[in-house]
């Protein structure tokens, strides 16, 4: 049975390793958040907005031609096509609705890509709330059509530059932004990373993407339950949605696609789970990337929303269980298949969800198995990278 | 038993000025000369910071020297190896600062047997939960004859304010305000209702004020209500570029102590 203990752990990973400058609003968040999030108008209203704002539920898409090429049963969940263009607005819709709960004036949020980013000022101008992103200075180079749009929506993106100026980064100086804020501000995670709550929070969340797989396969092929789901991990907030409800039916297996690189051990990867090991990120005891001397590591992907150092508490405990089965697929391999679902089915996906379309190559399972990939978001962002390409593929 | 913190306690519960400086920084082998320096100067509690790649509640100032130190070479390694022979040369209270993964990855009984040879009296790890630490670490930390210090922030409520007073064995390490280190300078009247609030709790473990304490003026104004104040991040930005870190921290204290 995998279940959260009374403290925030699953296993041996998660818990809250917070300097006591955070233990007040993050002590607020774990007294509270079951109570207010399965209240009755919390949830009519988070599923109101899911369904009319955000477009849910998001469908599950036959993939004909995919299955034809792997031989098997594929279907692809297509969080892609929520409005901001990616999962991660199924839990800022949630985290707003707390916050507001709680009384909160202002938001602050860490993005690497932008999806998170663009999520959060999206919900935070929808309910009319101050919305301060941070952003590592390398990511906003990289992925400047996200910045436009966090700005055009009214947030303030502030440029992280300590550090290596990435995702981790971001996240550091939002927790500080926290610590300097302890009253009027809420924190929201973009994913299943950082203190208990979060981990867990963020998951119930997005566990409205099992939720809907269970009702659309059970219509579609007479059962609720797949063979296999596989999704990309970073920090693994689409994984852990499209886990959720599934976490404890044996017969589903979970495969976990994290970013390669440019290989496992080049040097230049995030694989944490191979190059991983045990420690503390962000306040949580999980599995990541580190020295002996126990400082945190950059990782490398080309996609800024894997680059992580870390992984969530809960896939950190599905990894080491064997629960889920991680594979890991490179720069390169994620490019290929990007294009490969661009020109067969006609779907441009993020290129972290390209990771978890190409791990098809790098799993076995039989023709008769029902496969379902999540989705987690479409490439726009991402055509600068796949514009060098294009010639390649 | 007593460690050199405590016993300075026992002593002296006034003025008493703590200063942080972070291993390693600004060159490599220079945490020997600085702690000379600073207890010759008339420092009364040093605080030695293991340098980390993210520490959650440090400002900028601290961030960047640990990365340069880190850069340079320091590990906790090198920095215990460093400290072997420092008992031979002065007896001021020393004081550990990191983040608990450091401890988990050097291994946590390993890390405070070398604290016991280094002569290593007390630690500060901001990142451990109190709970934690009670189910697991206190006896180890009191079989050797080592204190702890947790914090509290204007935010702490009072019960818990009560637990810290309870597991703390060194000293409370008051958080001036909300805030990571090195943010603000001065104290404001806001800061002294809380600073009054927490000396009439009359809680039973001395307290120190830290985060803003800047220069001889903050010093003697916290120390009005603890029993003395930390700085940091000033004196890290003073010794920035410095070739001379001796006089540079000679010079530092006296401003402090001796204007």
């Amino acid at each position: 049975m995998i279940q959260l203990s009374e403290n925030g752990y699953y296993g041996s990973f998660g818990g809250a390793y917070i300097p006591e400058m955070l233990y007040p609003n993050v002590k607020e968040l774990q007294e509270n958040y079951l109570s207010m999030i399965y209240a009755d108008d919390f949830q009519r209203e988070f599923y109101y907005l899911l369904k009319d704002y955000v477009g849910r539920p998001t469908p599950l898409y036959l993939a004909e031609n995919l299955s034809a090429k792997h031989n098997a049963t594929i279907y692809l969940k297509r969080e892609d096509l929520c409005h901001t263009g990616a999962h991660k607005i199924n839990n800022t819709i949630g985290q707003i609705l707390l916050a507001k709960k709680l009384n909160k004036k202002r938001i602050i949020a860490e993005t690497g890509a932008g999806q998170h980013g663009v999520a959060t000022a999206t919900v935070c101008a929808r309910m009319g709330l101050e919305c301060i992103i941070y952003m590592g200075a390398v990511d906003i180079k990289r992925q400047a059509p996200n910045v436009a749009r966090m700005k055009m929506l009214g947030a303030t993106v502030i440029s992280a530059t300590s550090g290596s100026q990435t995702l981790k980064d971001a996240t550091n100086e939002a927790i500080r932004d926290w610590i300097n804020n302890p009253v009027d501000t809420h924190y929201i995670i973009g994913s299943v990373v950082g203190p208990h709550p979060y981990p867990d929070l963020v998951a119930r969340f997005q566990s409205v993407i099992s939720e809907e797989m269970k009702s659309q396969l059970l219509e579609a092929t007479g059962r609720e339950n797949p063979d296999l789901i596989i999704a990309c991990v970073g920090g693994g907030s689409n994984a852990a949605g499209a886990y959720y409800h599934y976490l404890n039916d044996l017969d589903v297996r979970l495969i976990a696609v994290e970013a390669a690189g440019e290989g496992v051990y080049s040097g230049k990867s995030a694989a944490t789970s191979i190059l991983g090991t045990e420690g503390i990120i962000h306040g949580s005891r999980t599995l990541l990337m580190q020295t002996t001397d126990g400082q945190i590591v950059e990782p490398h992907s080309i996609s800024a929303g894997l680059d992580y150092p870390g992984i969530g508490p809960l896939h950190a405990h599905l990894i080491t269980t064997g629960r889920a089965e991680a594979v890991s697929v490179t720069d390169e391999n994620a490019l290929k298949a990007a294009f490969e679902l661009s020109r067969i089915e006609g779907i441009i996906p993020a290129l972290e969800t390209a990771h978890a379309i190409h791990a098809l190559e790098d799993i076995s399972f039989k023709s008769s198995d029902v496969i379902v990939i999540n989705l987690s978001g479409r490439g726009d962002k991402d055509l600068n990278t796949y514009m060098e390409y294009l010639d390649k593929y | 038993m007593l460690n050199r913190l405590t016993k300075l306690f026992e002593n002296n519960r006034e003025n008493l000025l703590t200063v942080y400086f972070t291993a390693g920084y600004p060159k490599l082998d220079d945490t020997e000369t600085i702690i000379c320096s600073l207890a010759e100067s008339g420092a009364n509690i040093i605080e030695i910071g293991i340098p980390y790649s993210d520490p959650l509640a440090d400002g900028p100032v601290i961030q960047e020297s640990g990365m340069a130190a880190i850069e340079g070479g320091m590990t906790l390694q090198v920095l215990f190896n460093q400290l072997t022979d420092i008992r031979t040369k002065t007896q001021v209270p020393l004081i550990l600062m990191g983040y608990f993964n450091q401890l988990l990855q050097y291994g946590v009984d390993k890390f405070l047997d070398d604290c016991v040879k280094t002569g290593i009296d007390g630690l500060i790890i901001p990142d451990l939960p109190l709970m934690e630490y009670e189910q697991f670490y206190k006896d180890k930390l009191t079989q050797r004859n080592i204190s702890i210090s947790f914090l509290i922030t204007p935010q702490t409520e009072e019960s818990r304010i009560h637990k810290v007073d309870a597991l703390s064995t060194g000293f409370i390490y008051v958080v001036s305000d909300s805030s990571i280190t090195g943010m603000k300078t001065g104290i404001s009247s806001q800061q002294i209702s809380y600073f009054e609030r927490i000396k009439s709790l009359q809680l039973s473990t001395p307290q120190l004020i830290g985060f803003g304490i800047s220069d001889r003026e903050s010093y003697l104004t916290a120390s009005k209500y603890a029993n003395g104040a930390i700085i940091g991040s000033a004196f890290i930005k003073h010794l920035k570029g410095k070739n001379e870190v001796d006089k540079a921290t000679a010079d530092f204290i006296n401003l402090i102590l001796n204007p």
